[in-house]
């Protein structure tokens, strides 16, 4: 974590706030499921934040974002107000998707969150278009896609990548790379094991593989790739390496791993790294970090109890917005 | 007899196929050391071994696909896909090939392939995720579709699947795995195209498949709190499809309703709808009734969700409508 150093201290404060408030905002997820407030099904992404927080930490305002299913992070890194976050998760009318979406389907257009998509590699061809109108347009934004490791193995994935790649579309592919495709360790869903990054070699794409624990370091190749993207070079690939430390959904029984490699990859924990790495460089104080803990967590209470005090949708949002008119 | 859930007869059937048929084997995404995304396999994996109980990629095109070119060579594939959702990203496979091959061939080719999914909403998982597209695959000559609604008939209709020479696509409701019922030990087969009277009655024949199967039998409660003895019919396979069995009633009770959980336009209920209108237009009292989902997205909310799926207050409204019941 040696390019922390570069950053000043409202940069490290601003993404250490963002990853903590993450973290806090899944795990009271999960407490507000079992209270039954939040149904269906729910992706934390517990482990995963250094990738949303670093990677949007040097995106634009005008940069899309899209994903998948397991959104909340990088909707809440893109700006979306953890309020309408989690009214969204209890179906509220004041949730960023009016309560019809849920936690799968996240969107905040004016924010360029183009959403939470739920069908695998969905969002890839999405990506793809999105690149192309920024192209047609010529203007410079950027779009952030992201993906699991499971999703590679679709085949929208190879058809993303050929078409952005030939008609160089400004789109960064972002893997999250958690090992993981539901109860499918990578190795045994991938004939070429790990090292996935290399498959954008076949389509002529730059890609790095990088420490998705780290969020200095994927600041900083976020930040590299852009540079390529914005001069209308076509796509970038990175594949951040991290972990999700819960299970693939809250109905996972998780009897594919064991709880110790659960335990053992908790020395990867990004944000207790990064909160060491920024007081041991004298970055930030504990005191800092403390006021900001403290800061986060009424944001994350406050969210609740806008969700809490929020009305359902009214009955006539069932056949609002089907189509325009 | 023993009361098992159907989760348990759909597993005895998977159990029965793997121990009888060397040539049988079952792929599916996470049906293997996940233990099946919703526990049907569980256990198969420890019990028959990784070539026989085998996780694929998440790649619905090539799993179907796959399922297709071994059954063209002999062997007895069970392709499990996750929900009928993601069977969207393999339906040119079943449509364009598997359904196809006996024809184009001249009879040269068949393709004994089942094709194990879940279908239906209910459980708040929004849009992608709630949706019935078993009356889809039903209009197209060429494939098979059971869909059971008890663990009699899952048991049953799945031993038949074994038996088929075509491509089967086995539909099962996401609600209904832990519905329990009664399941002989002595063997037993639910043959194809046969329709099942679940409830006898006089005065109106209300006609289901899947969890509204079950919607139909609450209606039929209220029915008789009213004095009228509702028959329920239960489709039980989409293709072939028994209509002498609800002609027959229907020339008995005179009136006729349709119910089905997709949407109300286009659902196979109205291609049922219109058979019965042709076959027993001088029997009728009215017009064949159809109640199905209401023509919008599955929406997260709960009470918004909830209303567009059929329940037996509107089976009872729509006879009211047509029939002054
Ligand atoms: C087309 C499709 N197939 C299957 C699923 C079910 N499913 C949802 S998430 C998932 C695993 C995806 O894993 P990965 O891409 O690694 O992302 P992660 O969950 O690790 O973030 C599966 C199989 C789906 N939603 N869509």
């Amino acid at each position: 974590m040696k390019v922390a150093i570069n950053l000043d201290k409202a940069q490290v404060a601003e993404m250490y706030r963002q990853m903590a408030l993450i973290r806090l905002f899944e795990e009271q997820c999960a407490r507000q499921y079992q209270q039954g407030k939040i149904r269906g099904f729910l992706h934390l992404y517990i482990g995963q934040e250094a990738v949303a927080v670093g990677a949007m930490s040097v995106t634009r305002k005008d940069d899309y974002v899209i994903t998948s299913y397991r959104d909340h992070g990088h909707a809440i890194a893109k700006g979306i107000h953890p309020n309408a976050v989690m009214a969204e998760l209890f179906g509220k009318v004041t949730g960023c998707s009016g309560g019809k979406g849920g936690s799968m389907h996240l969107f905040d257009i004016e924010k360029r969150f183009m959403g939470g998509h739920a069908i695998v590699a969905g969002q890839m061809p999405l990506a793809c278009g999105l690149g192309l109108a920024i192209k047609r347009k010529k203007e410079d934004s950027a779009v952030l896609c992201f993906f699991g490791d499971g999703a590679v193995n679709e085949g929208y994935f190879h058809e993303s990548l050929n078409l952005a790649s030939l008609w160089k579309l400004p789109v960064i592919f972002f893997l999250e790379n958690n090992m993981y495709g539901m109860g499918t360790l990578v190795s045994r869903a991938r004939a070429a094991g790990k090292d996935i990054y290399l498959a954008a070699d076949a389509y002529n794409i730059p890609a790095a593989q990088i420490d998705g624990m780290d969020v200095a370091a994927v600041r900083e190749a976020t930040a590299e790739a852009l540079k390529r993207v914005r001069t209308g070079d076509g796509p970038v690939f990175i594949e951040a390496m991290t972990y999700r430390f819960r299970g693939h959904s809250m109905s996972d029984a998780s009897y594919y791993r064991e709880s110790s490699e659960v335990e053992r990859e908790q020395v990867r924990d990004p944000i207790p790294a990064f909160k060491k790495l920024a007081v041991t460089e004298g970055l930030i104080s504990e005191k800092e970090l403390a006021q900001i803990d403290k800061e986060v967590e009424a944001a994350v209470t406050e969210s609740i109890k806008f969700a809490n005090e929020s009305p359902n949708p009214p009955m006539e949002a069932l056949f609002e917005h089907i189509i325009a008119s | 007899m023993a009361e098992i859930i159907m989760r348990e007869a759909i597993a005895r059937g998977l159990r029965e196929a793997l121990d009888k048929d060397e040539r049988a084997f079952i792929m599916g995404e996470d049906v293997g050391a996940y233990q099946g995304a919703y526990a049907v396999t569980k256990g198969f994996f420890e019990k028959y071994g990784p070539e026989r109980v085998r996780d694929t990629p998440i790649a619905e095109g090539v799993m179907v696909g796959a399922g297709v070119g071994a059954a063209m060579a002999g062997q007895r594939p069970i392709v499990e896909i996750m929900t009928i959702n993601f069977l969207l990203l393999g339906i040119d496979q079943v449509v364009n090939h598997a359904a196809k091959l006996r024809y184009m061939s001249n009879g040269q080719l068949e393709v004994p392939l089942i094709i194990r999914t879940v279908t239906g909403g209910g459980a708040q998982l929004a849009a992608t995720h709630s949706q019935s597209f078993e009356g889809w695959f039903a209009s197209v000559p060429g494939i098979k579709v059971a869909i059971p609604s008890d663990p009699y008939d899952a048991l049953g209709l799945f031993r038949s699947a074994l038996d088929e020479r075509d491509p089967v696509i086995f539909a099962e409701h996401a609600l209904l795995y832990g519905f329990k019922g009664e399941v002989p030990d002595a063997p037993y087969k639910v043959p194809f195209g046969q329709a099942a009277v679940k409830r006898e009655g006089k005065d109106i024949t209300l006609v289901a498949y899947g969890r509204m199967v079950h919607v139909a039998q609450n209606a039929a409660k209220l029915f008789a709190e009213m004095g009228k003895q509702a028959e329920v019919i239960d489709v039980r396979t989409l293709r072939p499809l028994d209509l002498d069995t609800i002609v027959k009633s229907v020339k008995k009770t005179n009136r006729c309703i349709v119910v089905e959980e997709v949407w109300e336009t286009g659902g196979f209920g109205s291609w049922i709808a219109q058979s019965v209108q042709e076959a027993a237009f001088d029997d009728l009292d009215g017009p064949v009734g159809h109640v199905g989902g209401l023509d919008v997205p599955a929406p997260y909310n709960g009470v918004l969700e909830a209303a567009a799926i059929p329940d037996a207050k509107r089976v009872l409204q729509k006879a009211k409508e047509l029939f002054g019941m």
